[in-house]
């Protein structure tokens, strides 16, 4: 055996018991830990920010309002627009919610200290799917009456009988089952394993350049920082476009009992 | 081997199973956040873009009415301008007619007050030519007399007989021409 080799079977990869948080401190009652804190936090720090940004808005933006207003026209014009129409301006108010919220949950993966992103903890994204599941539904029905939704939803038109056979059960399955499910999941999994990776590559670099350094796994452990720094970038990507999409699918489920045409 | 109680616990850690709490953390957190930024400050942002909107709309339309205000007027004063080289060229045309008639009309008169002056100067010269004859005749006649007295050496008394040659000689004298003029 390499040296090398009796190093890395000491070291531990990093499992998914790291998004297992004790209470904050001894004592503690058990519903007090780290994500709960970092939730609060953030749904405090946006409403910060939102508020330096469009509390006193003025024609001629400045300072935070033009950050904010970036952020507003980006969901105004890349999901709400596309998939609500005119109706756009009256779903704002929830979709633009969605996304800042979503959006700094998730970029606490990679803020130094914070490094939990809220969304990993498939409770939050659960929150944000049965509230839009329960709107869609509730949309649907009043738009198009009870039987109107579920005819539209199973039997949509210009198909030959027998499909509907097989159609109408995997329509109502998808559509009030999968769709809320792996809303929620896209979310949680994409957050759940982007910090799983970066506790990898930062524990490789840690371990084989602090805890066990030696001369053939210093090379290991240089890789490891360098990939936890080329991760953590795409980690805000994929940080930006988990939040984007969740906010994007809710336009369209909304739209989609809206105006169940389309 | 692992206990039953650890799988139990690695069960209740799942992380595909919420915990209550933080469904309750979440649901609060997403309700704050809902009516701070979306209650309240998307419709004052919602309205700020919508004034603004409309503020640049009417600034659009000030511009367009200003340029239209502008063409306007650019239409005017060239009309303005076209019609005064119009007048301009009408009245240097009729200016020009006016002289040459004025010429032509000067031209006449002097010719005509030449023309009177000539004449005036004809009917003069004729009438001193025929009081010179006249004069010219009885001077004649006198010198002729007194010349013809002189070389005859005798004085022709009777009067009227003198007249009568003198009167022939000079009829005689008429009926040659080249000996009047």
């Amino acid at each position: 055996m390499t040296p090398l080799m009796l190093v890395a079977e000491d070291f531990t990869a990093p499992g998914p018991s790291i998004f297992d948080f004790p209470p904050l401190y001894e004592g503690a009652p058990t519903w007090l830990t780290k994500p709960v804190l970092m939730a609060v936090l953030g749904a405090l720090v946006v409403c910060a920010l939102a508020w330096s940004a469009f509390a006193n808005p003025k024609l001629v933006p400045r300072g935070m309002q033009n950050i904010g207003e970036m952020g507003y026209q980006f969901v105004r014009d890349q999901v709400a627009r596309p998939f609500l129409g005119k109706d756009a301006e009256r779903w704002m108010p929830l979709l633009l919610s969605l996304f800042f919220l979503i959006l700094l949950w998730n970029f606490f993966g990679v803020v130094p200290l914070i490094q939990i992103p809220v969304a990993s903890h498939i409770a939050f994204p659960v929150v944000f799917a049965v509230v839009i599941y329960v709107i869609k539904i509730y949309l649907g029905i009043k738009h198009q009456g009870l039987g109107g939704y579920f005819k539209n939803m199973m039997f949509p038109p210009g198909l030959p009988k027998p499909i509907y056979v097989l159609l109408a059960p995997i329509e109502f399955l998808s559509n009030l089952i999968i769709a809320p499910f792996t809303h929620a999941v896209r979310l949680f999994a994409n957050m759940f394993a982007g910090h799983l990776i970066l506790a990898f590559f930062s524990a490789v670099g840690f371990w084989f350049l602090f805890e066990k350094l030696t001369p053939l796994g210093a090379g290991l452990g240089v890789l490891g920082v360098v990939m936890t720094i080329g991760m953590t970038g795409f980690e805000m990507f994929i940080q930006f476009l988990q939040a984007f999409l969740f906010t994007m699918l809710a336009a369209m489920y909304i739209g989609g009992s809206l105006h169940p045409e389309h | 081997m692992i206990s039953a109680a650890s799988t139990l616990a690695a069960e209740a850690n799942s992380p595909l199973m919420p915990h209550v709490y933080e469904l309750v953390v979440g649901s609060f957190a997403f309700l704050v956040v809902f009516l701070v930024v979306g209650k309240i400050l998307t419709p004052r942002i919602q309205k700020t873009l919508a004034e603004r909107t409309e503020a640049i709309e009417g600034g659009i339309k000030k511009a367009e009415d200003a340029q239209a205000e502008a063409q306007r007027t650019l239409e005017q004063y060239r009309a303005q301008l076209a019609e005064a080289r119009q007048e301009a060229a009408r009245l240097r045309d009729e200016a020009r007619e006016q002289g040459a008639q004025i010429k032509a009309e000067l031209r006449e008169e002097a010719q005509a007050e030449a023309r009177r002056i000539i004449e005036a100067a004809h009917a003069q010269i004729e009438a001193d030519r025929q009081q010179a004859i006249t004069q010219l005749r009885g001077e004649i006649g006198r010198l002729s007399t007194e010349l013809a007295s002189r070389i005859v050496g005798e004085s022709l008394e009777d009067e009227v007989r003198q007249r009568r040659i003198v009167d022939r000689f000079l009829e005689e004298l008429e009926g040659r021409p080249e000996a009047v003029r």
